[in-house]
């Protein structure tokens, strides 16, 4: 459908404050046409998934800086798939090791943005995935 | 020639040159704006004309006096240099403390803790929400068993230690003296700092835990306490630093870190404590971010504002009340995760800002830090930079090498004219709290990072290695990683504790603090005879999120 908006969660997973990546990543998104739902910060995986499947969103960008990527990403995933949203890809951005980005993905994980990537890639990350999915 | 003739004769020049760039401007435009972080245009040149009627007395005096621009100590680091503090902690008490005693050895004069998330935010490492987090941005402490291991080995009267908490500063400040008293320590010889700045973890840092209202007793209690039982010990940090690394323009990093103070010192005041009683033991910490000369102008426009602000809006009489003290951190959010090699470059240059703008203490980052918590090899790089530009280059052999630079002493003028600006704003609204209520500080942070960003995308803010001369590949790079069994080891710990302490001890001190939290006395004692008896952060903040509540951030997207 031309001029369908799409929607994105923006969250904070874990307990890290630094929410400055997370809201200029939100605010690109919106200049670029989306619907973005911003959840702030300490959410755990299980409040990311319900919000998630109630505002029903077909992104689902996450922020964390504090290293708890590998404990709390993949069971995100693993319960997304459980409650039927599955088909949501689930990107990811922080201060994220080369090395763990290869299991994020194998863990589910559509794509990682680590420090220096542009607003533009991801939007161009998302619509792209928008695309394939419809 | 008399003075006046001398003047005009200046004036013609100065219009001459003026022409002189009008055709050369002509021939070959600037290919770009110059422009300070907020947008404010920089001049081509800066002479007597940027600065009419200065008025040396009033606007530098002399170092070491009133209002004290030109820095704090009358012959600054030829008496002694900042404080070499690296800001350093990971995994379990033992490994921290492990790294603690090596940057020592390696010349490092003062400590400074990062504690995990679970423990800024008052969860004990078994807490569900701790999941993942467990030692990893910090060391994990949910009992006094922990400080001890922490600072295993460590003279207490002679190091000093900053420590990185703010909700729960007081706890923690409790466990350090309860530390103390075990190696035969009295209070008044203890030397260090607490963060203890909650308002900034609203605007900025996401620690919080409880209410405004409520957090601003919690530290305010500190001050008070201190104020009687540890004379040399810093009372809070009042920090822009986050402020910055969130996003913030120099002059927002400044005026909001200002406002906050303003809120403290209110705060105290309205308690029945004297302003002269806790003044000298606020500090502040700032950031040194990537303009050169405005960060130089920052820090010197911040001693001259608070120093004014303390004598003449609160009636401060002691000098060591108006003194901005402050610590510096060169700026994280500059470094790049490409070509990480160039990040020491940055360091420097943003270390060296910091001495010329005369900072107490100092931490340089590590080049790896975009990447990953930082190396030991990393960290002592790092270290050797601050001692390069201590020990080696001649910067430090007068005092405020730049003063009475043109360019400088307008920048400090602007600046202090913009942040003056911003807290009569500030005030109209009610003060800081209010602000941040409202979510002002906030917005106008995230206006500025928004802007940063574009700016970086447009390719008008060069960073090298990233939209600018991306060319060659990147080394890889050692890098640390937090052992994975960190969070396992910690738990265990934490059982043992539980299961070999006095829990009646535990229970009545536990008790006790419930009865004064709903009281008016001061916190301090109860929290000592809590920790003491073992009784966990998370216990104790337990008792506090029951009566205190907690906060709901201000979503401000």
């Amino acid at each position: 459908m031309a001029g369908e908006k799409i929607r994105v969660l923006i969250g904070k997973v874990g307990l890290d404050g630094h929410d400055r990546g997370a809201k200029v990543v939100a605010q690109a998104l919106r200049d670029a046409g989306m619907e973005v739902i911003y959840t702030g910060l300490r959410q755990t995986p299980e409040q990311i998934v319900e919000t998630a499947l109630q505002e029903d969103v077909q992104v689902i960008g996450l922020s964390i800086l504090s290293g708890a990527h590998l404990q709390l990403l993949p069971p995100l995933v693993e319960l997304l798939r459980r409650q039927d949203g599955g088909d949501i890809p689930v990107i990811a951005g922080g201060v994220i090791p080369r090395e763990d980005i290869a299991y994020l993905k194998e863990a589910g994980i559509a794509e990682v943005f680590t420090p220096g990537a542009s607003t533009a890639e991801i939007v161009k990350f998302i619509k792209q995935q928008f695309d394939q999915n419809r | 020639m008399t003075d006046k003739e001398k003047q005009e004769q200046l004036a013609r020049a100065r219009a001459n040159w003026e022409e002189n760039l009008r055709k050369t401007l002509q021939k070959n435009p600037e290919p770009k704006e110059f422009k300070l972080d907020d947008g404010t245009p920089v001049e081509p040149l800066y002479d007597l004309f940027s600065l009419p009627g200065f008025d040396e007395m009033e606007m530098l005096g002399l170092p070491g006096e009133y209002p004290f621009t030109r820095g704090i100590q009358p012959n600054m680091y030829r008496g002694r240099l900042w404080t070499m503090r690296q800001y350093a902690g990971f995994g379990t008490a033992e490994e921290t403390n492990a790294r603690f005693r090596y940057l020592l050895e390696q010349g490092q004069t003062g400590l400074s803790v990062a504690f995990d998330l679970p423990t800024q935010i008052g969860y004990d490492s078994d807490h569900p929400l701790a999941r993942g987090e467990v030692g990893k941005v910090g060391v994990a402490i949910d009992s006094l068993a922990d400080m001890e291991l922490l600072m295993d080995r460590i003279p207490l009267d002679r190091v000093s230690t900053s420590m990185t908490i703010n909700a729960p500063a007081a706890v923690l400040l409790a466990m350090y003296m309860a530390v103390a008293e075990k190696q035969g320590v009295s209070p008044e010889k203890l030397n260090g700092t607490i963060q203890n700045d909650i308002l900034k973890e609203y605007v900025a840092r996401g620690t919080y835990i409880f209410p405004p209202r409520e957090s601003m007793r919690l530290v305010v209690d500190v001050f008070a306490y201190a104020g009687e039982h540890l004379p040399a010990w810093n009372t809070i940090s009042i920090s822009g630093y986050h402020i910055r690394e969130a996003g913030s323009t120099a002059v927002q990093e400044v005026a909001f870190t200002l406002a906050n103070a303003i809120a403290y010192v209110e705060a105290a005041l309205a308690a029945g404590l004297a302003v002269d009683q806790f003044g000298p033991r606020l500090s502040f910490f700032f950031n040194a971010h990537l303009n050169f000369f405005e960060e130089i102008a920052k820090f010197r426009a911040a001693r001259r504002i608070w120093a004014r602000l303390m004598k003449d809006r609160f009636g401060a009489r002691n000098p060591r009340s108006m003194m901005l003290r402050f610590h510096t951190q060169t700026a994280g959010c500059t470094l790049t995760a490409q070509q990480p090699d160039v990040n020491i470059m940055r360091v420097a240059f943003q270390a060296l800002s910091a001495a010329l703008g005369g900072t107490q203490s100092l931490h340089t980052n590590s080049k790896d830090e975009a990447l990953a918590l930082p190396s030991e090899h990393a960290v002592l790089l790092a270290l050797r930079t601050q001692q390069v530009i201590g020990f080696e280059i001649g910067v430090t052999d007068t005092v405020d090498p730049l003063g009475g630079s043109y360019f400088v002493e307008s920048l400090t003028n602007q600046i202090e004219a913009k942040v003056l600006d911003y807290i009569r704003r500030i005030d109209t609204m009610g003060g800081a709290v209010a602000a941040i209520e409202e979510g002002f500080m906030q917005r106008e942070i995230q206006e500025s990072a928004y802007r940063y960003q574009k700016e970086i995308e447009a390719g008008e803010r060069v960073v090298v290695g990233v939209n600018r001369f991306t060319g060659g590949a990147d080394q890889p790079m050692d890098l640390l990683k937090v052992d994975p069994a960190v969070g396992e080891r910690q738990l265990n710990r934490l059982k043992a504790v539980r299961l070999n302490r006095d829990q009646r001890k535990v229970a009545e001190a536990l008790q006790q603090l419930r009865k004064g939290a709903l009281s008016r006395d001061n916190l301090m004692p109860y929290l000592l005879e809590a920790v003491k008896a073992y009784a966990t952060l998370g216990e104790i903040c337990g008792i506090f999120r029951e009566i205190f509540g907690e906060y709901q951030q201000q979503i401000t997207l």
